[in-house]
């Protein structure tokens, strides 16, 4: 980008509405587009605030705000992440290369999208999978998430709250090295554990259509075992560290929000839709409850709940709607330390996640004891042959799941022809079931900052807007089939 | 070089994932160390802090899908001494190469309600339009050799990144031979090792995400796996992958398509 992070271009008198040549001209028309002609705008001081480049998070866009007399005037959420055709290039493909395709849409959840998948496409096939190979992809699914909230917690939101440009920086305070290690120390188990059952951290390879097509053996789990416990402090002391942190307060009143909902276990590969304001759906009836729609400034689709409207998905969603299903200790925790559940201020994500490392880190023992109580059980090798795919009835069919990603609520559904090649794909990422949501948060967020009696400076009120952004952790290349920050005042 | 005389190092992203930067993340043992050794002057999705260049060093990261994408490149070219190809979709196209076989329109169409808005090209490597200095093979790179290249571009040496066939690190590792096995349609024979034949050794037949190796006969290949009786569609979806922008794997797959469509 050739443009400075932060080009205030304030005119102290401004003549005229019409803008000099060569500044921001898309822009400019864009705004034009959508609020009447430029020359509608009467003479009015104006100031220009530019982030081009949404930093720490996943994918490319930015944040287009225009202000006039104080208030938000236009506000528009641009992803400029180019469109990347999964839904267009599955068409065609062989099912069994489906869920290693679909992981490429993201880097930081690829399990997500390989067992979101994986489970559509078991459906279509009428394939059901062993207890042992639903309780491996769990544990695959929960390290994962171990990994991406250790990695927002720490490398993306903190720098905000501690007034760093990234966690690099912070590595080099004295006072701050200990949490950047601690962050590796997590950062790193939670990957080896992903790989423990995976084969990689990102992009793992061990998950196929039945099964797996290998195990971990039992010295692997024990050693995991062995890391995991000596991590407990670290867990714990994440808690504390976000307990002190002071959250910016939002709260809308209007927010639903959805995440799966299943009696016996905190969601993560299996339930059904629930929300906060009465929607009851599963993966099979998801298209009748939510609806896309394209809007002209982003590669993103909008998401809906149809004929209501936004909706939040993610750790907060999920801590919110599940609360009574995370681990006694972290139920403890949150209540010793303060935090309400549930709350419908998005800064309060980072709470959630950090229940949610609690969450993972617990279950990832407690799913490693149980496979070692298995392997006991059986024979040698014969775990394998629990995991081990069946040949597939190749057929016609169609198959939706749903899963919750780190991120929050993820949908794929496939249709496969007789040669057992996609016919059809749908897939809605948790960033794109958010994008709606988080401009109409931003709209009420900003307008909340400039009625403030105190003025705000536009860098103030850029890095507010992107903590807000970056609240959701937004991945914008799974949502782009979304951020650049840009103030403008009159 | 830098004001404090670090090497200055830039990381772009394109049409990707972010698997790649991210593996760089995940050097956390070393990660620290390599934040000590350069100055880490552009790189959005781990700072907010983003200083203009020029960069010792520059990883680009995706496959070129769009017009802006092709300016990015040039941009990048010119502001890095050494400009290195992160990962198969800057070397060869990558995964975002699989929309290549159709007509833009068509794809478009498939996704977008509305496919005027969209402004999307055949999905290239980065070569295609500049000149690179090296490039990281893998989908998603193996970070040991992200901490090669960068040793080695800091004691000004060649990087050792080899690109023999992966066969020879199944052999090494005594992982036994997936494409003998039938129906395998192990890419093992014709992809670039460098992994430490990572999926062979869990059960699974390589797919080919670390492009052709050096020297690989691709038609050969292709008619081999074709008289083991493996689908000849089958064989084109392989070519068609990770390196899918590749010209060679590219001319490979037209002839084995235009071959099926012959009966």
């Amino acid at each position: 980008m050739s443009e400075p992070l932060l080009q205030p271009a304030g005119q102290a008198s401004g003549q005229s509405a019409e803008q000099p040549a060569g500044q921001s001209p898309g822009q400019h028309a864009g705004r034009a587009a959508g609020a009447g002609t430029v020359h509608d705008v009467l003479p009015q001081p104006r100031r220009e605030v530019r982030v081009d480049y949404l930093a720490r998070v996943e994918g490319e866009g930015r944040l287009v705000i225009t202000l006039k007399d104080r208030k938000v005037e236009k506000l528009v959420l641009d992803i400029f992440e180019p469109p990347r055709f999964f839904q267009g290039f599955l068409v065609g493909r062989h099912y069994s290369e489906v869920p290693e395709i679909v992981s490429r849409i993201c880097g930081i959840c690829p399990v997500s999208h390989q067992l979101t998948a994986l489970q559509a496409l078991e459906v279509a096939l009428g394939v059901t999978v062993s207890e042992e190979t639903r309780m491996l992809r769990r544990l695959l699914a929960v390290a994962q998430t171990f990994q991406s909230h250790v990695l927002h917690v720490y490398m993306l939101a903190l720098p905000d709250y501690l007034g760093y440009p990234s966690v690099l920086e912070m590595a080099r305070e004295e006072s701050l090295r200990p949490a950047v290690e601690r962050a590796l120390r997590l950062k790193k188990l939670a990957n080896d554990l992903t790989a423990l059952v995976g084969g990689r951290a990102v992009h793992p390879v061990t998950a196929v259509v039945g099964g797996f097509t290998t195990v971990p053996g039992r010295d692997e789990v024990r050693e995991a075992q062995r890391r995991l416990d000596e991590v407990e402090d670290d867990v714990w002391k994440t808690l504390r560290l976000v307990a002190g942190l002071e959250l910016p307060q939002l709260r809308r009143g209007d927010m639903e929000q959805v995440a799966l909902f299943h009696p016996q276990e905190y969601p993560v590969n299996d339930g059904e839709l629930r929300s906060t304001r009465g929607l009851v759906a599963t993966a099979a009836t998801y298209r009748a409850a939510i609806e896309e729609r394209q809007v002209p400034h982003s590669f993103a689709l909008y998401s809906w709940v149809r004929g209501r409207g936004p909706f939040l998905v993610g750790p907060l969603a999920r801590v919110n709607l599940n609360f009574p299903r995370l681990t006694l200790e972290a139920r403890q925790a949150a209540e010793e330390l303060g935090w309400e559940f549930p709350t419908d201020n998005p800064f309060a994500s980072i709470r959630a996640r950090a229940l949610e490392i609690q969450y993972c880190w617990q279950e990832s023992r407690r799913l490693l004891q149980w496979y070692l109580n298995r392997l006991g059980e059986l024979v040698a090798s014969s775990m394998r042959e629990r995991v081990k795919p069946q040949p597939v009835n190749v057929r016609a069919g169609q198959g939706a799941a749903v899963t919750e990603a780190p991120r929050g609520l993820l949908y794929h559904a496939y249709r496969l022809g007789r040669d057992g090649r996609v016919e059809e794909a749908d897939i809605v990422s948790p960033t794109a079931h958010n994008v709606a949501n988080i401009q109409k948060d931003l709209e009420v967020f900003v307008q909340d900052l400039l009625d403030q009696p105190e003025d705000i400076t536009d860098d103030e009120l850029a890095l507010k807007s992107e903590m807000l952004v970056r609240s959701y952790d937004p991945c914008i290349s799974c949502s782009v089939h979304f951020l650049q920050t840009d103030i403008r005042r009159h | 070089m830098a004001t404090n005389g670090k090497p200055r190092l830039a990381v772009y992203k394109l049409s990707s994932c972010a698997g790649c930067q991210l593996q760089i993340l995940n050097l956390e043992d070393v990660l620290l160390d390599i934040a000590g050794a350069v100055e880490i002057a552009h790189f959005p999705m781990a700072s907010r802090q983003m200083l203009s260049g020029p960069y010792d060093i520059g990883f680009v990261e995706g496959a070129v899908t769009e017009p802006e994408e092709i300016n990015k490149v040039k941009e990048a070219r010119r502001d890095c001494r050494v400009l290195v190809a992160l990962g198969s979709c800057a070397a060869f196209g990558g995964l975002p190469s699989l929309k290549n076989r159709w007509p833009q329109w068509e794809v478009e169409r498939r996704v977008y309600p509305r496919p005027e808005l969209i402004h999307s090209v055949a999905a290239r490597p980065v070569g295609a339009y500049v000149r690179v200095d090296a490039i990281l093979r893998g989908c998603p790179i193996d970070p040991d050799e992200f901490l090669e290249l960068v040793k080695a571009v800091l004691i000004g040496v060649r990087p050792r990144l080899n690109a023999h066939s992966l066969c020879l690190e199944c052999r090494l590792q005594e992982v036994g031979c997936l494409f003998d096995k039938s129906g395998s349609g192990c890419m093992g024979p014709i992809t670039a090792g460098g992994c430490g034949a990572l999926c062979p050794g869990l059960g699974r037949a390589c797919e080919g995400c670390r492009g052709p190796a050096e020297g690989a006969n691709l038609a050969g290949f292709a008619r081999l796996l074709a008289a083991k009786g493996y689908p000849r569609q089958r064989i084109v979806d392989h070519f068609q992958k990770y390196a899918g922008a590749e010209p060679a794997m590219v001319a490979t797959a037209t002839a084995l398509a235009w071959e099926e469509a012959q009966g």
